[in-house]
């Protein structure tokens, strides 16, 4: 074999391992998925999603969780979206460039490597403890939406980008100020990629752990949530303590309590590249 | 009429964007209000240098070291996963592999950073743990390297795709003269590509570290609660991040030295991450315009 065919042979060889790269991560992914199924799939009924937590692995529930959840992931929602939005616009729409819209950039960039732990102390000294909101559904809500505020703005950037300047000429040369053109032309062009960011801020704002645990969230729960002032726990919490108790048998409710944990974030992502995708094709002006 | 209403929603909107300022004043100030109290009954030279970290044991010590130690261990693990996954993904993405096979592959590879990190914690734990058990028996239920090689695959993704479009970011013209020379797509890739990609590669990699550092649920449920200055993989360590889980979970009363420590170890964290996000942001800007 001379120089030229070893060459080819290593190239084609790599070739190979590329494939195996691409596949070897999602190929863990899918054994790991596969173990749970088998472990937690047959735990899932209707009283597993409806009982309270119990000390008996059998029968404990997540309807505390899951009803923490959804007053977490509504009210962070409420708060994040339209700063989110907001801020987005601003920055792409209003701001000059100037020594400000850089910093304001360099921040934002920054607060997105943050880690979220890190949140979850900034969460537990301003809201718990100064605004004197306590563990609450609320704290825990402001902790989070901080975190994912970041991902909104600069998806809504990214959506404003992409709508061309001729639509705002158009606009302003039909008389609109600047706010009408931004609210009825560019936003609504702008809105299924908005769409997308959000929904996938809401998909880590789910899947969040960490920070909740520091703000207070408790693993323990007794009752759901009545109103945004109650204290709460969540689906990842939930999972956190049943993984960490010794006995077989709550390792078993927490695989049961994944599997809904990921039906909910992969369809969350799923409806995020569907809207996605839509909307990139329909860009095309 | 019409301007004053263009003004006022103007500044609600600009009011918005000052809201990402005040989250990062308000991080750098709790950190150090709080931190400042600690280090009034504890010197910073005993955190920097004492070896051991018992703040909730009687004897008590405020060492650091071992929390560093055992934060850089899972993280080092982490990334000698992903870094030669990752890139060999990037440079087959971005080289080999057809457009139609890239367009599937990256979304799926995305679902990888997905997955909330609990989950991964339950695979480290209950299946990765027990099966590297049958290999090596002397590990421990709680380790690094369960933690960290689950950690690796969580941030495959982080590294191939910032590195991808680093190596699709390089000109053309290159990649072809080196196919002129006869030179093969293996020899154009390794000589070629990532060399002119190497700010981009690089930026990926520290991203990656600055995450895996970050990185909480993984490391609490699999690594174990015992700081300890060891690089052994099979013992069980302590991060910087359980730490503060594991006080969170307790009963720490608010104002004691206890509490603070969490936030002592917080802006440990803080620096670390802040230094290193900084450093890529600057091989970025510095290196962006090379070709152009």
């Amino acid at each position: 074999m001379n120089n030229g065919e070893k060459n080819r042979l290593k190239d084609s060889i790599f070739k190979y391992i590329g494939i195996f790269a691409c596949f070897i991560g999602l190929f863990l992914l899918a054994i790991f998925i596969g173990n749970i199924l088998y472990d937690g799939f047959n735990r899932i009924d209707w009283s597993f999603l409806t009982s309270l937590p119990s000390r008996k692995a059998e029968k404990a529930g997540i309807l505390t969780a899951w009803s923490g959840s959804l007053w977490i992931v509504i009210f962070t929602f409420i708060i994040a979206v339209p700063i989110g939005i907001s801020a987005g616009v601003y920055l792409e729409e209003y701001s000059r460039k100037n020594k400000l819209s850089t910093i304001l950039e360099i921040n934002i960039s920054n607060l997105a490597g943050v880690p979220s732990i890190i949140y979850g102390l900034l969460g537990l000294e301003i809201f718990v403890r100064l605004s004197k909101m306590g563990s609450s559904v609320l704290a825990g809500s402001f902790t989070l939406a901080l975190l994912v505020l970041p991902i909104i703005i600069v998806a809504t950037r990214e959506a404003l980008k992409a709508v061309p300047s001729t639509i705002r000429a158009a606009s302003y040369g039909l008389g609109a100020t600047k706010w009408q053109t931004t609210w009825y032309q560019v936003l609504p062009a702008a809105s299924g990629g908005i769409l997308t960011g959000v929904i996938l801020a809401i998909s880590r704002a789910v899947g969040e752990t960490a920070p909740l645990i520091v703000v207070g969230a408790l693993a323990y729960v007794p009752f759901t949530p009545k109103g945004p002032m109650d204290e709460f726990t969540v689906l990842p919490i939930q999972i956190f303590n049943w993984i960490s108790r010794p006995q077989h048998e709550f390792a078993i409710n927490a695989a049961a309590a994944i599997i809904i944990l990921l039906f909910i974030t992969f369809t969350m992502n799923g409806i995020a590249v569907y809207f996605r995708n839509k909307w990139q094709k329909k860009i095309n002006w | 009429m019409q301007r004053i209403k263009e003004k006022i929603i103007e500044f609600i909107l600009g009011a918005t964007a000052l809201i990402t300022i005040l989250t990062t004043i308000g991080i750098i100030w709790v950190l150090l209000s709080e931190s400042l109290e600690f280090f009034k009954e504890v010197s910073i030279f005993d955190f920097v240098t004492d070896t051991e970290w018992t703040p909730l044991f009687a004897n008590k010590h405020f060492g650091i070291l071992p929390l560093i130690s055992g934060t850089l261990l899972t993280t080092i693990i982490a990334i000698s996963v992903s870094l030669p996954i990752g890139l060999t993904i990037a440079i087959y993405l971005s080289e080999y592999a057809p457009k139609k096979l890239k367009k599937i592959i990256k979304p799926l590879l995305e679902i990888l950073a997905a997955v909330p990190t609990v989950v991964y914690g339950f695979f480290a734990l209950l299946v990765v743990t027990p099966f590297l058990q049958k290999f090596i028996p002397e590990m421990a239920g709680f380790n690094s390297l369960s933690a960290g090689i689950v950690m690796g695959i969580m941030i495959i993704p982080f590294i191939s795709s910032l590195s991808e479009d680093a190596l699709s970011a390089v000109p053309k013209s290159l990649r072809e003269s080196s196919y002129a020379l006869g030179a093969t797509k293996l020899q154009t890739s390794f000589k070629v590509m990532v060399p002119a990609a190497s700010s981009g590669i690089i930026v990926s990699v520290i991203l990656a570290f600055s995450r895996a550092i970050g990185e909480t649920m993984i490391v609490a449920i699999a690594a174990g609660q015992q700081p300890r200055l060891t690089f052994n993989p099979l013992v069980p360590v302590e991060t910087i991040t359980a730490y503060i889980v594991q006080v969170s979970l307790g009963d720490v009363q608010h104002d004691s030295l206890e509490y603070r420590t969490i936030f002592a170890a917080g802006i440990t964290l803080f620096v670390f991450t802040f230094i290193l996000n900084n450093i890529s942001f600057w091989i970025r800007k510095k290196f962006r315009e090379e070709y152009e």
